[in-house]
Formats: C-alpha cells, structure tokens, sequence
C-alpha cells in the first residue's frame, strides 16, 4: 500500500489516553514556542526523543475574516486579506482584487497589471527572505537571517516609497493600485535587484544551502511524496519540493504572468529523498532568483509602456452581479483560493471563503511528524513556511 | 475536458443523482444529491479521464432566503494531470445539516470539513475527528450562520458592554463578571 492511501486519517487514534505506554508522555508545544512561527500549539506524544504521534491545534490567532467580509463592502475587505498572511501582504490583496474584478468583468490596463507583478515578485523575494532566514536560525545558524533580513528591509522600503506602508499595504484595489510607482522606483528596484543577484543570492547558496550541517539537519527529514502532498493539498513550495512542477503562474496565467519567461524550480533531491525539508528550503531560494528575472522583465515592460491613470478601472461603487467565483493564485506559500459569492443586492459579498495554503499544509503535518526526532520537529515545522495568520484568518 | 464533458460524464455515471449544474458560471458546478456525494467524489477522483486527484477547496455557505431555505457544500475540485477544474454542490436542510464525508478520498477535506462545522453547523457523518477547529472547544454556536447573534456572555462573562453598564462601572461597581457557573468541558470524553 502507498504511503498517501495508508495514511488517509486524522490520527485521532493515536490519541486514546488508555492507550498511552508507560514509556510515552505527552508533552506541549507552543503556543509560545519560538519555532512554532506564531501561536502553534502541537502536542505530542513521545516516547523519550522520539515522537509516536502529533497533533496540531490552530486557532489561536483567529480573528473572523470570512465574518467581518459579510460585513463590510468588497474594497473594505482588502485591509483584511493583507492581516492574513501578513508576511506576504501583498500577494493576499492581489488575489481578493483579481477574483473580485474576475466576478465583475474587469480587465485592468497592462500597465496597472505590470505594476501588480512587479509588487507580488517583490514581496515573494521579501517573503522568502524571512522563510529561508528563520529556518535557519531554527536550526542553527544565524548569519543567513541578518543578511536575508537586510535584504528584505530594502523591498519593504521600496513598498513604503510606493504606497507608504511596510507591513499591510492596501494596495491592490478591485480595478487597479491605491498608488502609480514613484519617480525614480525603476531605478532604486533594478539597483537592489543587481545587488540581491550578485551578493546576497550566491552568499545564502554558499552559506546556508551548500552548509554540510544545514544539509544533514534537513536532506532525509520530513519527505512527503507527491501524492501525499496531492491529497493534502500541498501547494507552492511545499508540492514543488515533492517533484511536481505545478505553478499557477505558468498553468492558469493572470496579470499577464505569460508574457515573461521563467523556470519552475522543482526539488531535486540531491542529498536525500525528493521532497525531504531540504527540497522544500532549495525550491524557496532558487525562486527568490526566478522572481527576481521576472521582476526585470516587468520592470523592462513598465519602462516601454505609456503611464496610464492607475485609478481608471476602479469602480465607484463595486456591486458585482449576482454570481459566484473561485480564483486561485500564487501566493508566496503556495496556491491562495478566494471563493467570493455576490447576492448582486448589497455591496457586501455574500460568502467569502479563504482556501490558505498555510492550512493545508498544516493539515498533513500530523502524517509527517509520526516517527520522528524532536529536533526534528522543529525542522519540519520551518520547512513547511506557515503564517499563523493565515492558518487562522 | 470543459465543464460540459465533464458534466455529462457525471450524469452517465450517476443518473439522477446529479439533480442541478450550472455550466455558464463562472466556476462551472454540478449539485449532486446529498446521499451520493461520497460515490461522485470518488468516481472524479478514480475515473482516469476525470482524474480529479485535487480537492482545492471545500466550503459551506447558508442560505436562509432561497425557497426551501438550505444550507450548501461546495467542492471544487482540480486534476493535476488534466489541468480541469469543476466544483461539486450538496444541499443540506438548515435544521439537521448532515453531510457524508469525503475524508476517506481526499485528505485534506479532514480540516475543511472540521472549518464547516465550526463556522455553521454542517455535520459530516462519517467523519473521524469532527470537533472545533478555529474557534474554542467551549463556544456555542456557528457564527457564519446568516441568523447568528452575537452573544452577551461567554463563560459567564458579560462581553457586550450596554452603557448603562458604563455608567455603573465608572462609579466603582464590579461589573460584567457574572456568576461562574461554568463547567470546562473534558473533549476526551465528550465525543
């Protein structure tokens, strides 16, 4: 039997107290555990450093998004999206706005949607940064995180040039951008993109990636075949570690994605089984690069273009017709999906459903956990990059 | 395969049980009956020109103003080997929800299924571990219901301030702290 249709289950068979050894206790992670990233809570049950099963417990952060989306109108729901994931805001507000104009049937100008891909690439090169840098640090070494950290304070300062704001910008509205980029913004990007290629890119590979101790912390640990992550639905780096070359920005293109040229890295498994930790860390680095080819050309493209009002398409009032979508795109975590239902009455959506990929990722980590070293744990957790304010929304 | 082939592929194989699609939308859906919604899950799952070997998202809406009033289940569904997407519908009554559960088929419809309970109420027969997932163990009610009321206390504590409840604390009266009657539930027992 495979590994995916063995482990269909909840595990919550491995939880009857009365089934506890003498030799096993129950010990509690989190919610304040600094490797937990936010407030994870994972029991496990352990058999001295080894742990016979896990249990994660979320919610601890949850703040009712789909509930406040009933209750405010559709551009006042953006200010939410970007406190989900709130490490990779951008890419949250893109995805609400697309499947919103989507629902709407609005087209947003190649100048508007060139400024969008310039943003979500940049904030997908600052997500990873923080990604990569803490799992570092999670296992040992913390170096990599000052220099990542570094370069991820030189997009938030191109974002705040832009729209003013750091950490949860606003900033892709239904129908266009809250601000047209900055005088000058082409220039300062191509000046941090050439620095992020030549000096940070090749340091973290040589630093982090190529660390003889990094590779043994992370080459056999955590491995989760493709169809597990299928059936798990793990998505973004997570599945493109497990061997599968599926990119939403390739398959179902959006913002005019088809237009730029770019690799789909996919893990490799050099050091170990395709799809351990290590897989999942090597595909985020080596897309921090891809995202950085895209940038460029996107930032070629906007050069060529005629400036055109960012504000054109925005509508005065957004009442979409009476009708239902499902829009997925790429966030930096993997597949972000907004199941948005218009009653075509009010201006508030109907039902908002947020698909995060964070939860789903979760969702498999008591499969992964089983068997495992404690320390391990930790290494597993980091690699499967979650947010817990998306996880919890 | 469009939404249309893979529409009359459903109706081939279950007939009846397929009792509505609209194909026009936006996300083409077929609703399936309740009852059958586990069989259709796995022949879009097994059925090799279907292939739908993803579950990208499982959600619940309510709708208590459609005659009769439902509550619905949305699957939507994507083949990594054929690039299609479709979604698959039930509709439930809103006084016993009850959905069988497609856990067994698809793994990670385990914690979405857990999310719809939690949020509105919808039981999933079948399901292994159906307890709260966002909210606390010891909440009551399914806040995404439509009718869903705010409550004034939780856990004996008064959590809507009225301003007369103001008032009365500003002048040094101990309020908002009912009596604790409370008992913590034991989740190991009570499932």
């Amino acid at each position: 039997m495979s590994l995916a249709a063995a482990t269909i289950t909840s595990g919550s068979e491995d939880w009857r107290l009365e089934d506890l050894d003498t030799d096993e206790m129950v010990l509690n992670m989190g919610p304040q555990h600094p490797s937990t990233h936010g407030v994870l809570r994972i029991e496990l049950k352990t058999d001295g450093e080894v742990v016979r099963a896990a249990r994660p417990h979320i919610g601890y952060l949850h703040r009712c998004f789909e509930k406040h989306a009933e209750s405010v109108d559709y551009p006042g729901v953006i200010p939410y999206t970007d406190r989900m994931d709130y490490v990779a805001a951008m890419g949250n507000s893109l995805g609400f706005a697309l499947a919103v104009e989507r629902l709407m049937g609005i087209e947003t100008s190649p100048y508007v949607s060139a400024i969008r891909v310039v943003m979500a690439e940049l904030q997908r090169i600052a997500s990873h940064c923080v990604a990569v840098g803490t799992y570092g640090m999670d296992i040992g070494a913390f170096t990599p995180f000052l220099h990542l950290l570094r370069d991820r304070e030189k997009v938030l300062d191109l974002f705040e040039w832009t729209c003013g704001a750091r950490l949860l910008y606003n900033y892709n509205w239904v129908g266009g951008v809250s601000h047209d980029l900055p005088d000058g913004f082409v220039r300062a990007c191509r000046h941090f993109l050439r620095e992020f290629d030549a000096i940070t890119f090749p340091e973290l590979m040589d630093l982090l990636i190529g660390n003889k101790i990094f590779v043994k912390r992370t080459a056999h640990v955590g491995v989760c075949p493709a169809e597990l992550a299928i059936s798990y639905d793990l998505t973004g780096p997570n599945l493109r570690g497990s061997g599968l070359p599926r990119d939403i920005r390739k398959d179902e293109p959006y913002c005019g994605y088809e237009r730029f040229s770019f690799d789909v890295p996919v893990g490799k498994g050099q050091y170990g089984p395709v799809g351990s930790c290590f897989d999942r860390n090597w595909v985020r680095c080596l897309e921090m690069a891809e995202s950085s080819k895209i940038v460029h050309q996107a930032l070629d493209a906007l050069e060529k273009m005629e400036k055109s009002d960012v504000h054109e398409k925005v509508p005065k009032r957004v009442k979409p017709p009476k009708g239902e979508v499902y829009f997925r795109s790429e966030a930096p975590r993997g597949q972000l999906g907004y199941y948005v239902v218009a009653d075509g009455t009010g201006v508030n959506p109907y039902r908002v459903k947020v698909k995060s990929p964070c939860f789903t990722a979760m969702s498999v980590f008591h499969v992964l956990a089983k068997r495992m070293m404690i320390a391990d744990i930790i290494a597993l957790i980091g690699s499967l990059d979650v947010v817990l304010g998306e996880i919890d929304r | 395969m469009d939404a249309r082939a893979i529409h009359e592929r459903l109706v081939a194989k279950l007939g009846e049980k397929v009792t509505g699609a609209d194909l026009e939308a936006k996300s083409p859906f077929a609703v399936v009956a309740t009852d059958a919604i586990v069989e259709a899950a796995r022949f879009c799952k097994d059925d090799p020109d279907l292939a739908f070997d993803n579950l990208m998202c499982l959600s619940g809406v309510d709708y208590p103003k459609e005659t009769p009033p439902r509550m619905e289940v949305v699957y939507h569904l994507l083949s990594y080997r054929h690039g299609h997407t479709f979604a698959l519908k039930v509709h439930v009554s809103r006084e016993a929800p009850s959905v069988p559960s497609v856990e067994g088929v698809w793994g990670v419809a385990n914690w979405h299924e857990r999310e719809a309970w939690d949020m509105l109420g919808i039981a999933f027969t079948g399901h292994s571990d159906l307890r709260r997932i966002l909210l606390p163990d010891d909440w009551i009610g399914h806040p995404l219901r439509k009718d869903w009321q705010d409550p004034d206390f939780y856990n004996g504590m008064h959590v809507k301030p009225t301003p007369q409840m103001a008032e009365r604390a500003m002048g040094g009266e101990a309020i908002g702290v009912g009596p604790f009657d409370f008992t913590p539930p034991n989740r190991h027992v009570e499932q």
